[in-house]
């Protein structure tokens, strides 16, 4: 078990050290001067000069990302270009709308998932399983703008249940945020549920046909109980780890949708930072998702081994 | 040798003739769009004509779709927009296949280049797509071929993975055995026997890099950082919209419509041909 624990927490050295990599590099693959283009097109040679310094693109490669590194390991992560503020300020000031709407969405997308995709192994080729299979390839494909508008269209503008726009903090009380958070929510679940309910539904239809189902059955367990409690302990695993790999598509969907709903997270904060050509913070922002990303995902393999003893072997 | 999917042998009409309604319903959508991209510029122009005396005005004979805040024909601007998402979605369908394949047939075929090859994978695949592709594009500079490149990078990963671990199972096939064991050189091996089996594969992987270029060229275009305004797309259509989303729903509903359509349809189609080419899933079925 230990062995296991140690050996997957060490293999996220590589990909941290290759995602620092990646996202240090990226400003200067482009074919201008990175100092040049942060400085904007009105900016004198000064000023370039000036940003160049202090970003220390004026030194040699290796001795740039070695600073990075080292100053990346100490949690600090460089300072805005457009408004001189320290980039991990300004990422803590943005993560809770982003945090909030990560953790409805994912709720809820579990809330719709799990029950439509085994209704739809229950009932395997009826009617049901292919209409639910049907609003899971339309909720691949519909981008989350386009529900979004239509959601804001129908609830806030004609009924009126919910605002347009924004987003109250949990300060204003967790029933305000709650409220202000449902409609972007429900925007993402929709795309997210489909993911999920497509595994919940392979996984169950793998149970279904195990024998202890069949033996649940001969001894006369009701439906309701061969579903809800011999099976849906079964598919557990196979929906956490969708929910991990898929993560990075939640955070993809979270940056959009915060733009439809005018929420002032993280995503909001990277677009407008790439709108600014303010680097640092893009960069930022970079590291932190992808941070997340990974620690979400040993979270996810770590929480096998506590639940299913064969893969401490 | 390839592994034969099915024994009968598939004619056009049959495949046509046993179809489902769904299918046909894609193919005729992404023909009507196809069409659109390849005549609508022709025909109608790019619809960058500004009129600010007939701003926002909603759909009526004279403006088929409404106009946008700055008087343009949204149904112009719709129509043209296909081939942005077209030829985005095409291109970056197939540059990823041609790189991540080749990427992932080096790391399935040669032990040595794999442990590389799929550290630097785990790594690019822990970066938000989108967020990279917003970073990518805003260096590179905003434009057609940026974007293309945008999102290519982050579908490579995915992609070469896929290719990876069906290259894996079939090198362990008897045939590719029996071919290494008289003698056959790699190249002739990897040619002859390994790709053949995986083209099933890459090509349904194919049309869903395809949708999911397209929808990222929209959302990228929709957040501002995209293909820029004087070239109509779905996305900076849509995202020329937001501002006026409460007055002017039209300027978003339209080209939003048309891009779902074309996704849905390279998705349903992406699905039945993974439903016939796939011959895991074949056999997977059949036990």
């Amino acid at each position: 078990m230990l062995k296991f624990v140690l050996e997957r927490s060490l293999s996220v050295i590589p990909v941290m050290l290759t995602v620092l990599f990646v996202v240090f590099i990226i400003v200067h693959i482009g074919p201008g001067d990175p100092a040049a283009l942060m400085a904007g097109p009105n900016a004198n040679g000064e000023q370039i000069e000036a940003i160049r310094q202090k970003l220390n693109l004026d030194k040699p490669l290796m001795e740039q990302f070695w600073i990075y590194f080292s100053d990346v390991i100490r949690f600090d992560l460089g300072r805005s270009v457009f408004s001189d503020r320290p980039v991990s300020w300004l990422i803590l000031q943005r993560v809770e709308p982003t945090l909030v709407l990560a953790i409805t969405t994912t709720l809820l997308s579990v809330l719709i998932a799990v029950p439509a995709g085994v209704i739809a192994a229950w009932r395997a080729g009826s009617f049901v399983d292919r209409a639910l299979s049907a609003a899971s390839v339309a909720g691949f494909s519909i981008p989350i703008f386009v529900v979004g508008y239509a959601l804001v269209q129908v609830f806030s503008i004609n009924l009126r249940w919910f605002p347009v726009q924004g987003y109250k903090p949990l300060s204003e009380g967790i029933w305000a945020c709650l409220h202000s958070i449902f409609l972007p929510s429900i925007a993402l679940a929709l795309l997210f549920s489909a993911l999920v309910a497509k595994i919940a539904r392979a996984s169950m239809l793998e149970v279904l046909a195990e024998d202890y189902i069949r033996t649940a059955r001969a001894k006369g367990a009701s439906e309701m109980r061969v579903l809800g409690v011999h099976s849906l302990k079964n598919i557990g695993v196979p929906v956490v780890t969708v929910i991990g790999t898929s993560f990075a598509a939640l955070i993809s969907g979270v940056v959009i949708t915060e733009s439809v709903f005018n929420i002032p997270g993280m995503g909001r904060l990277t677009v407008d930072a790439v709108l600014n050509r303010d680097y640092p913070v893009v960069q930022g922002v970079m590291l932190v998702f992808a941070g997340v990303l990974i620690g979400v995902n040993l979270i996810v393999d770590l929480s096998y081994a506590l639940f299913d003893p064969r893969v401490r072997q | 040798m390839t592994i034969s999917v099915s024994q009968k042998p598939t004619s056009l009409w049959s495949v046509l003739r046993n179809a489902h309604l769904s299918v046909v319903f894609s193919c005729l959508t992404l023909f009507i769009i196809l069409l659109f991209a390849l005549f609508g510029p022709m025909v109608l122009g790019l619809g960058n004509d500004i009129n600010p005396l007939s701003r926002l005005k909603p759909p009526s004979s004279e403006h088929f779709f409404g106009t946008d805040s700055v008087g343009r024909e949204i149904f112009v601007r719709t129509i043209s927009g296909s081939r942005n998402s077209v030829v985005v979605g095409v291109s970056v369908a197939v540059l990823t296949l041609i790189l991540g394949g080749a990427l992932g047939l080096f790391a399935g075929y040669f032990r040595l280049a794999d442990k590389i090859l799929m550290r630097i994978a785990d790594g690019l695949m822990a970066i938000p797509g989108i967020l990279f592709a917003i970073a990518l594009v805003s260096l590179l500079g905003g434009g057609f071929l940026t974007v293309i490149i945008a999102i290519t990078i982050p579908e490579i990963p995915r992609t070469a993975r896929l290719m990876r671990s069906v290259v894996l199972t079939i090198r362990e096939l008897p045939f590719v055995s029996a071919s290494v064991a008289v003698g056959s050189s790699t190249p002739k091996i990897l040619l002859q026997h390994i790709i053949p089996n995986v083209v099933g594969a890459l090509t349904v992987q194919g049309t869903f890099v395809c949708a999911s270029a397209i929808l990222s060229e929209a959302a990228l275009s929709f957040l501002g950082v995209g293909i820029p305004p004087d070239i109509p797309s779905w996305g900076n259509v849509m995202g020329s919209g937001r501002r006026f989303f409460q007055i002017a729903p039209w300027v978003i509903l339209f080209p939003g419509a048309l891009l779902s359509l074309m996704v849905l349809s390279v998705n349903i189609l992406g699905d039945h041909l993974r439903d016939h080419l796939d011959p895991r899933l074949t056999k997977r079925r059949a036990s």
